[in-house]
């Protein structure tokens, strides 16, 4: 642009040229008049330069961070672009000499910078799934809500995304997912929708909306993150098929201490659909009885789940990141039922310093998870009219995942997981001992796509052996969100 | 208050005294944190004794892809200053980590924060976005600081936030930044004059992260061995990558320290040419260990690459 500019002001100077030569003035000071046409041009040039250097300027900053949009003080960015005409006339010079050596497909041209995107980032992501398994009830044994439901095409997860700068003091994050049933039907869920402040005193920070809780390392992975087509069994025993997620507060304080560590502590409605183990509306898969209505009285109603979390490096090439978190509430078994649990969580990767793209890397993830699930006495759920006694219902489970990039691109997984439950004063299938191992192979074309290839053998107590084999796909469009560590 | 109790709060207090102090800055010196190792250095050329630089990513590193590790969350989380390339060269891992720092003092559009590729006569800035065409920056080419005159418009914008986060030494990062101006001037014609025999000469890259050095320096890259950026290389590109080296007559390959060598061996070993390690990065060698080593060592490793066919 700025040389269609300069060209144009050229022939506009040899025009003016022209019509001076043209009329053929006998006057002497024909000369100084022209010279001085000539300086007022070059100053306008100068000028119209000078504010396309600092609007560039300003756009790449503002399209960097959108907060950025106060832009550099004047005197900065004036300093600047008087820089950039120097290497630019520089530039040109070098490029006007060497003509012949010019290279193809560089344009030098400044040319506009994204407008969308300036004030947020939109990306949109689908997954598809395809495979069969011996278990005709592909949704009996694939529980999770991102899981492939169907022996054939499940479109289990298609998420928009919106994040951006509020104001100089929030961060907004949305995400809005449709999902197509076996039946072919869509449900749209709010998913996430939360505010970020970015500036708090003492290095605080607060969340609030409703977002995946951070409970453990995956329960705040959107699927697009996982390593394996399927939730891991623990997370869906302990948090049933969607995870952890409602609606509420998180308080954050990054702990000065030499190395990374965080104390985080959510307080969250406790009932709703996402919120298994606790009021949620299905629970008496859990507990087997009927779910009695508990209104909120006092923050005791409330979930609370605090969580800390430290990393440390354990060399330039590898880095290990631990954390422990509880979830504590009430439950709907009885008026004043309650639940905990409790977890902990590892994650170790390894990456040489001259890692190409990322590869090879080698990570390893494991979390494992125990629930204290305080059952009142209760009306059996199936309508006989006998009654279940109160008791304590404990659950177990963990997963352990290697990742190995084996080259650019390429990752080999497996996965090995466990969940049991101990025996009830009734049947609940739900709560059976399970085992599962996963081995799987992904393929990334690029950071936009993903081809995963994933066979499971599950082991189910009292239901006995399967397998499946699992094909996903996957496809970003707009903005790639980074990935956390 | 019995006395242990008292020993107790005691201790407790000496234990948070110690906690906060861990936060101030340490000899009064300025937190400086850049990306990149490049950008540090010209970072301690401006700020000399006055600041701290530390890297976050590593000189053998591609600095498309850092981790977003914890210890780099801590790092920001203290920072006075931070100096980032820009033109979407973090964006795969800086925004986690910036969001999780709640770092007020290196916030968008504070004066603790640096975009360098601000003013920066970016290079390849597309007139479409499609990604069909490979992951291409939105902004342009972000590779720039391997052109000394850029080198020079970044130490502009250091000095000038320097000034503005530390008032009373402004004086002192203007100084040294006329020293490094002066200096790249110097250095330039002498780099110049070093590669002066070579001009039109033709070089292939792996990624499209030579091409400031190639305008600067009058030499003509004539393929990358990625067919687009981003992308690995496949044989049916390789194969027109030979047939465009022949033709032209390339006889260098540039490879940095986290590009796939052997690549560029294969193609090497059918067009007769030369696979040069190089690297944008100070620190990549042990000898290169500021921006002006690493540029003598490019120039070198060039020139000696170039004379040697």
């Amino acid at each position: 642009m700025r040389f269609t500019i300069r060209g144009a002001t050229v022939i506009a100077a040899i025009l003016l040229f022209g019509s001076g030569v043209s009329a053929q003035k006998p006057s002497s000071s024909t000369a100084a008049r022209q010279q001085r046409a000539l300086d007022s041009l070059t100053a306008v040039v100068r000028a119209m330069q000078l504010r396309m250097d600092s609007l560039t300027a300003r756009r790449a900053v503002s399209a960097n961070t959108p907060a950025d949009s106060a832009a550099a003080p004047n005197a900065v960015a004036a300093a600047d672009s008087a820089t950039a005409i120097e290497a630019a006339d520089s530039a040109t010079a070098i490029e006007a000499v060497d003509s012949a050596a010019t290279i193809p497909e560089v344009s030098a041209q400044p040319s506009a910078a994204p407008a969308s995107g300036a004030y947020v980032n939109i990306g949109f992501v689908s997954l598809t799934d395809a495979g069969w398994s011996t278990e005709r009830d592909v949704a009996s044994l694939q529980r999770g809500d991102h899981d492939p439901h169907v022996r054939g095409f499940t479109l289990p997860n298609t998420e928009l995304t919106f994040d951006g700068a509020v104001d100089p003091y929030f961060k907004g994050f949305a995400n809005i997912v449709y999902k197509l049933n076996a039946a072919g039907e869509t449900g749209v869920e709010l998913e996430e929708a939360y505010a970020l402040t970015t500036s708090l005193p003492a290095n605080l920070q607060l969340k609030f909306g409703q977002f995946v809780t951070e409970f453990g390392r995956q329960n705040s992975q959107h699927p697009h993150a996982w390593s394996f087509v399927d939730q891991p069994l623990v997370l869906n025993r302990m948090f049933g098929p969607d995870g952890l997620r409602s609606q509420g507060a998180r308080l954050s304080w990054l702990v000065p201490t030499p190395f990374y560590t965080e104390l985080l502590v959510s307080v969250l409605n406790s009932a709703g659909g996402s919120t298994s183990s606790f009021r949620a509306d299905n629970s008496s898969e859990i507990h087997g009885g009927v779910a009695v209505d508990r209104p909120v009285g006092t923050l005791r109603d409330m979930l609370v789940v605090p969580r800390i979390a430290s990393s440390f490096d354990l060399s330039d090439t590898q880095t290990l990141l631990v954390g422990a978190s509880a979830a504590v509430g009430p439950n709907n078994s009885g008026p004043t039922a309650r639940t905990q649990i409790y977890g902990v969580d590892a994650y170790y990767k390894w990456k040489p310093a001259t890692a190409q793209a990322g590869f090879p890397f080698v990570s390893f993830q494991s979390e494992a998870m125990t629930r204290r699930y305080g059952a009142a006495e209760r009306a059996l759920a199936t309508g006989d009219v006998a009654t279940l006694p109160k008791e304590t219902l404990r659950d177990h489970g963990a997963y352990a995942q290697v990742l190995y990039g084996i080259k650019p691109r390429i990752v080999a997984g497996l996965r090995g997981e466990f969940a049991n439950g101990v025996d009830a004063a009734f049947a609940a299938p739900l709560r059976a001992d399970r085992y599962r191992i996963s081995p799987n192979f992904t393929w990334y074309p690029t950071e936009f796509s993903k081809v995963r290839l994933q066979y499971n053998y599950d082991d189910r107590k009292g239901i006995g052996s399967d397998h499946s084999l699992w094909v996903q796909f996957e496809f970003l469009l707009g903005a790639h969100a980074a990935h956390k560590f | 208050m019995t006395i242990r109790t008292l020993t107790a709060f005691k201790v407790a207090t000496v234990a948070l005294v110690a906690l906060s102090g861990v936060t101030a800055p340490l000899g009064g010196k300025l937190k400086v944190v850049a990306t990149t190792p490049d950008l540090a250095s010209i970072a301690r050329e401006i700020g000399g004794n006055l600041v701290d630089v530390i890297a976050l990513a590593k000189p053998t590193e591609d600095p498309h892809y850092v981790d977003a590790k914890p210890s780099h969350i801590v790092t920001l989380s203290r920072a006075d200053v931070l100096i980032e390339g820009g033109a979407e060269l973090e964006l795969g891992w800086m925004p986690p980590l910036l969001e999780n720092s709640r770092n007020g003092k290196i916030g968008g559009g504070a004066p603790g924060r640096v975009v360098a590729s601000q003013g920066i006569r970016l290079l390849e800035v597309p007139t479409t976005f499609d990604r069909s065409k490979g992951d291409v920056h939105s902004l342009g080419n972000p590779h720039f600081l391997i052109d000394p005159l850029n080198a020079k418009i970044v130490a502009g914008h250091i000095a000038d936030h320097l000034a503005q986060v530390d008032p009373k030494s402004a004086p002192q990062y203007r100084a040294n930044l006329a020293a490094f101006n002066a200096k790249v001037d110097a250095k330039l014609v002498e780099w110049q004059k070093q590669l002066a025999p070579f001009k039109g000469a033709r070089i292939v890259t792996y990624h499209k992260d030579f091409v400031y050095l190639a305008q600067r320096f009058n030499l003509q890259i004539v393929g990358e061995l990625e067919p687009k950026p981003g992308i690995a290389p496949s044989p049916a590109h390789l194969a027109q990558v030979i047939t465009a080296m022949k033709a032209a007559k390339a006889r260098i390959i540039l490879v940095q320290p986290f590009q796939n060598r052997k690549t560029a061996e294969t193609v090497a070993r059918q067009t007769g040419a030369t696979v040069l390690d190089i690297s944008q990065q100070p620190g990549a060698r042990s000898d290169t260990g500021s921006y002006f080593q690493m540029m003598d060592f490019v120039v070198a490793t060039l020139a000696s690459g170039l004379r040697g066919k």
